[in-house]
């Protein structure tokens, strides 16, 4: 089994490489809801039920072979600061953050497959990739699932297929997802019209820690509604058309910003540089936008695209909890953000001034 | 940021709703949000009431005498109103009076159409073979074709003996 701390000490595989279409999705994200017969569904079950359902699962979890020299805990094994740092990789949810006896919580070594114990449902299993690649996340699960369920008795009808605890998950037990940064639409206004588009074709927009979180640092996630009478397949690949199609209306928008508005988005662009590398106290919400404004930057060409990675990773690292884990202690809201501005400075020492003169010259031929 | 309620406390809960095209925003404190009944972790109940399906306007009336209760787990229609959540899998059966309405608004199907555990799927199939082997028997019989009726009434038994064999193996390696 894997330590904690090793896993605390490497950024998850999906933030540090490429994926298709990365400029504008992060990550990809499937998730399956899986019960067991005979076993009351955990919100509903007693204490005694939720351990014994554990100890039947938990070893069958930990012998798949995707989970060798996985990391494998209960929750009630792991600190405040463990579980945060694990909601942060967005490896668990909130909720199951919050979970005591009987719950638990499996990765894989690379961490892209993590599987929950007692959270909602028995089992949520969770597969992330970078970039647009939801078929092979879900392919990935797919496996998994079909692993399990040899060992393990699913609770399963004919007509209403997989039997969730919430009526919302019921059928497929399947929802996808995508994060996608999005600041060419929220700089053109055009945001809230994309997520009315979305939400009007059945699909769910959310920030970035889900449902009732702020939109921080210009992502949002796209995910299905429904999880009953469609297939799986028939669920990703509407999914995944929608996604192209806010993609391309992003690179849309930016393009007319490039054309219309090229000194705003160069403010933008230079103030976000200045202001990470010479803040002193930098709050996480502000952090968030400005990495926000340094991708989109990259993504331009005004910054070399190999400081991509460094980005990506910063975006979680700049977050509470793995500024703790960094200190090895407890901070204050105001240590946070000294510690931040901190990591941030020395981190980006190195990046280049933003460079607009091909952009903008090249507007200039265009007139 | 303080809430935008008593503005007093400073908000943890954010709100994002889109009404006729316009985003609102409304940032709750923990009381404020309790209050309002939107302190749900999960924030399905709170994503069903926006979609205007609510479990209270699908579910059976209240009845406080014969109120429906799972066999199986205890669980009761008001616990599943008040949560959203149902008790075990066997609540589907007891409480299905309305779930196909329920299910009709929230997912507009009510029949999966996904994949299939490898278990039922054997189970689909025996069935299906079954009830074919019991029509030609019906068949046989009307039709006094005796001999036939005596071969088909021995592949039904030899039928079921392989399917409870084969379900006696994988229940044993649970």
């Amino acid at each position: 089994m894997m330590r904690f701390s090793t896993l605390l000490r490497k950024p998850a595989e999906w933030m540090r490489t490429a994926g298709p279409h990365n400029d504008i999705v992060m990550t990809s994200r499937v998730r399956l809801a899986r019960n067991l017969e005979d076993f009351p569904f955990p919100g509903w079950a007693k204490k005694d039920s939720r351990i014994k359902l554990l100890e039947k699962v938990q070893p069958q979890v930990n012998e798949l072979s995707e989970m060798k020299e996985a990391f494998s805990e209960e929750m009630t094994g792991l600190s405040a600061i463990e579980k945060q740092v694990l909601v942060e990789r967005h490896l668990i949810s909130r909720e199951h953050a919050a979970k005591g006896p009987g719950c638990a919580t499996v990765m894989n070594r690379k961490q892209t497959v993590s599987i929950m114990i007692n959270e909602e449902d028995h089992l949520r299993m969770q597969a992330i990739r970078p970039g647009l690649q939801l078929q092979s996340a879900f392919e990935n699960l797919d496996k998994i699932d079909t692993e399990l369920e040899s060992e393990l008795p699913y609770a399963f009808d004919t007509t209403y297929g997989y039997l969730t605890a919430c009526p919302t998950n019921l059928g497929t037990g399947l929802r996808a997802s995508a994060m996608l940064h999005l600041p060419g639409l929220v700089l053109s206004e055009q945001i809230n019209q994309t997520i009315q588009a979305a939400n009007k074709i059945g699909l769910a927009v959310r920030g970035l820690y889900g449902e009732g979180t702020e939109a921080l640092a210009n992502l949002f996630q796209v995910s299905n509604q429904t999880t009953l009478g469609k297939s799986e397949t028939e669920i990703i690949d509407h999914l995944e058309k929608v996604i192209l199609q806010i993609i391309e209306n992003e690179e849309n928008a930016r393009y007319k910003l490039l054309e219309e508005k090229p000194t705003m988005l160069q403010d933008q662009v230079c103030r976000a540089h200045a202001i990470l590398r010479n803040a002193h106290i930098i709050p996480s919400k502000e952090a968030l936008n400005l990495l926000s404004m340094t991708r989109l930057g990259i993504d331009l060409g005004v910054f070399p695209n190999e400081d991509r990675e460094l980005i990506n990773v910063l975006l979680t690292e700049v977050q509470p909890a793995h500024l703790q884990v960094e200190a090895k202690r407890k901070l204050t809201v105001e240590e946070r953000d000294v510690l931040r501005a901190e990591i941030l400075r020395h981190k980006l020492k190195s990046l280049t001034r933003p460079d607009f003169s091909d952009i903008l010259s090249e507007d200039r031929d265009h007139e | 940021m303080n809430c935008d309620v008593c503005q007093k406390d400073s908000a943890s809960i954010f709100l994002t709703q889109i009404v006729d095209g316009k985003m609102q925003k409304v940032n709750l404190c923990e009381s404020c949000a309790k209050e309002k009944g939107v302190t749900d972790p999960t924030g399905f109940a709170l994503a069903d009431l926006l979609k205007g399906v609510g479990t209270e306007t699908v579910s059976p009336k209240p009845t406080v005498k014969g109120e429906l209760k799972c066999h199986n787990c205890g669980f009761t229609e008001t616990e599943f109103k008040k949560t959203g959540r149902l008790g075990c899998s066997q609540c589907y059966e007891v409480l299905s009076e309305g779930l196909d309405n329920l299910l009709e608004a929230m997912h507009r199907s009510t029949v999966h159409k996904g994949k299939v555990p490898m278990r039922y799927r054997a189970n689909k199939e025996y069935r299906d073979r079954l009830a074919d082997l019991q029509t030609h028997l019906q068949d046989s019989v009307d039709a006094e074709n005796y001999e036939e009726a005596a071969r088909l009434r021995d592949a039904i038994s030899e039928l079921k003996d392989e399917y409870s064999s084969k379900k006696n193996l994988s229940s044993s390696s649970d």
